[in-house]
């Protein structure tokens, strides 16, 4: 006779005996805690949220086993409740995969549409920078906020609704990013400080975008040639002829269809821009890479950014140590069965691209900056898809990995070729600001800017 | 050699089609579809970029003797 294993609870991490669990915790020392559940628990273990438990999953075969898993089983519409209130009502986080093959189909994220997203997002750079006195400061996270507003509206929306944006519109952008306390896993709008901000700049979000929409009725139909998104939302009508979007409607789209590439692309900006100057000779790499590439005056092209290996190489390694989301959840739909363990239906389910990235087995001195590792014959990446995840991985890998890596090489090829930049504060005071689940820097994040000077810099050590 | 694709992991880029059209379709369609599994091998290059840009790494070679 055989004994059947009685499939088991997963089991708990320490600390969590509050009446939310481990809420103030993952509000305070987020990456503390995912930590922790691997080292007491090891591949699969849990933490408590608000009233529901959250199984954390841990390493290659956990990963692959999470990120595999279809919708019916792990659903990702219902895991991110911070979210609802930032896009609005009836605009969900995520669509099925299918849904979202189709909007990448149609929204511009396919590859025939890179080669013309490079020249616009190579432009945007040139405006922001054509503002800049030979040398100055800038504070990273507000300069790539707003950069990163026009890129991706410019992209994403087109041209002309980028045009009628100014630095207001990233200012309430940033409000909203900022308004993902986790504490809305036990009440989205709590009476706290981040969330009514949150909601007034909601507010004056849609204001903007109803001044923009009240403009264009009055001004009429635009050539086809400046037709942006904007005016295809607006030429659909109901049957009295009155506009079928609200303003309201529109705004939370527009927020959503943005927010996944907004703050994860500045983040990681500035967070590049950060190691390359706390790593001399991997900066002196990067820039030479771009030196010789666009030595002969060429355009920052599609093609010329997929020829700069330490470049993409550099950006990957950010990303591996400063990955813009450090906790992925899902929503098990029913009892599932993980080695031993049985995961319950209503449970939370989470993997975690901070914890997943530094796994020592997967990739050597994981607390190094070291861009060689993504060179033949090593690629740490290819080596371990489902740990090297910064983009998660499976059928919800983020949809706009090719883009926004596109993007900051596009950004860098700029910046680096024109400026020479250089630390304006100690090393040690540019920290991630982890009490949100949308994570940026910490302000100051101020660095120095400089115009180049290539005849000098020969001489220069 | 032979060419697969872990439709797992294709989300119809289209980079591969770029490529070479001849081994890779999408077309209007949401994944790709293999149109020649075991492409000649002059257009190995072309196939070794399809699999190295994808951004899903979603393509593989397997060498066949």
């Amino acid at each position: 006779m055989t004994t059947a294993v009685e499939p088991r609870k997963p089991p708990r991490v320490s600390g969590g005996e509050e009446v939310n669990g481990h809420l103030e915790e993952l509000r305070v020392d987020p990456i503390g805690l995912l930590e922790r559940v691997r080292v007491e628990c090891g591949d699969i273990g849990v933490f408590g949220l608000g009233g529901r438990d959250v199984v954390l999953l841990n390493g290659a075969e956990a990963n692959e086993f999470f990120f595999r898993a279809p919708e019916e089983v792990l659903d990702q519409a219902e895991a991110y409740p911070f979210m609802t209130p930032v896009f609005g009502e009836g605009v969900v986080f995520d669509a099925s995969p299918e849904r979202r093959r189709e909007m990448l189909h149609n929204q511009a994220l396919r590859d025939k549409f890179m080669r013309g997203h490079a020249a616009t997002i190579a432009g945007e750079v040139e405006q922001m920078v054509a503002k800049w006195d030979d040398q100055g400061e800038i504070d990273l996270l507000d300069w790539f906020a707003e950069l990163t507003i026009y890129t991706s509206s410019a992209c994403l929306i087109g041209k002309r609704f980028r045009d009628q944006l100014n630095r207001r519109f990233a200012e309430l952008y940033h409000d909203l990013e900022r308004g993902t306390d986790a504490l809305a896993f036990v009440d989205p709008y709590a009476p706290i400080e981040s969330f009514r901000r949150r909601d007034a700049a909601r507010v004056d979000l849609v204001a903007l975008v109803q001044e923009i929409m009240d403009g264009r009725l009055a001004a009429g139909q635009p050539s086809d040639a400046d037709r942006d998104l904007l005016d295809v939302l607006m030429s659909v009508r109901d049957e009295d002829g009155s506009l079928r979007f609200t303003a309201d409607q529109v705004t939370g789209m527009f927020i959503s269809m943005m927010f996944a590439g907004h703050h994860t692309t500045s983040t990681t900006a500035s967070w590049m821009i950060i190691e390359l100057l706390t790593h001399p000779e991997e900066h002196q790499r990067v820039v030479a890479e771009l030196d010789q590439l666009y030595a002969n005056g060429e355009e920052v092209s599609y093609q010329a950014l997929r020829a700069m290996p330490w470049l993409e190489a550099s950006l990957k390694e950010t990303l591996r140590m400063h990955p813009p989301l450090i906790l992925l959840l899902r929503v098990a739909k029913e009892d599932v069965r993980f080695r031993e363990f049985t995961i319950l239906a209503g449970e939370m389910v989470g993997a975690s691209p901070w914890v997943s990235n530094r796994i020592p087995e997967d990739f050597a001195d994981a607390e190094r900056f070291d861009p060689s590792r993504y060179l033949e014959p090593r690629e740490e990446d290819r080596a371990n898809p489902w740990t090297w995840i910064p983009f998660g991985a499976g059928r919800h890998r983020c949809v706009g990995s090719a883009f926004a890596l596109m993007q900051l090489k596009a950004i860098f090829s700029v910046l680096l070729e024109e400026w020479a930049l250089e630390l304006a504060q100690p090393p040690d005071t540019y920290q991630a600001d982890l009490s949100k689940m949308v994570i940026q820097l910490q302000q100051p994040c101020v660095v120095r800017y400089r115009r180049r000077d290539r005849s000098a810099e020969g001489t220069r050590s | 050699m032979r060419v697969t694709v872990d439709l797992d992991l294709c989300q119809g880029h289209g980079v591969c089609e770029s490529e070479e059209p001849s081994v890779f379709e999408l077309g209007k369609h949401e994944q790709v579809t293999i149109l020649d599994e075991r492409p000649s091998e002059e257009l190995r290059a072309q196939v070794q970029a399809a699999v190295r840009y994808c951004p899903t790494s979603a393509l593989r070679i397997i060498e066949e003797e």
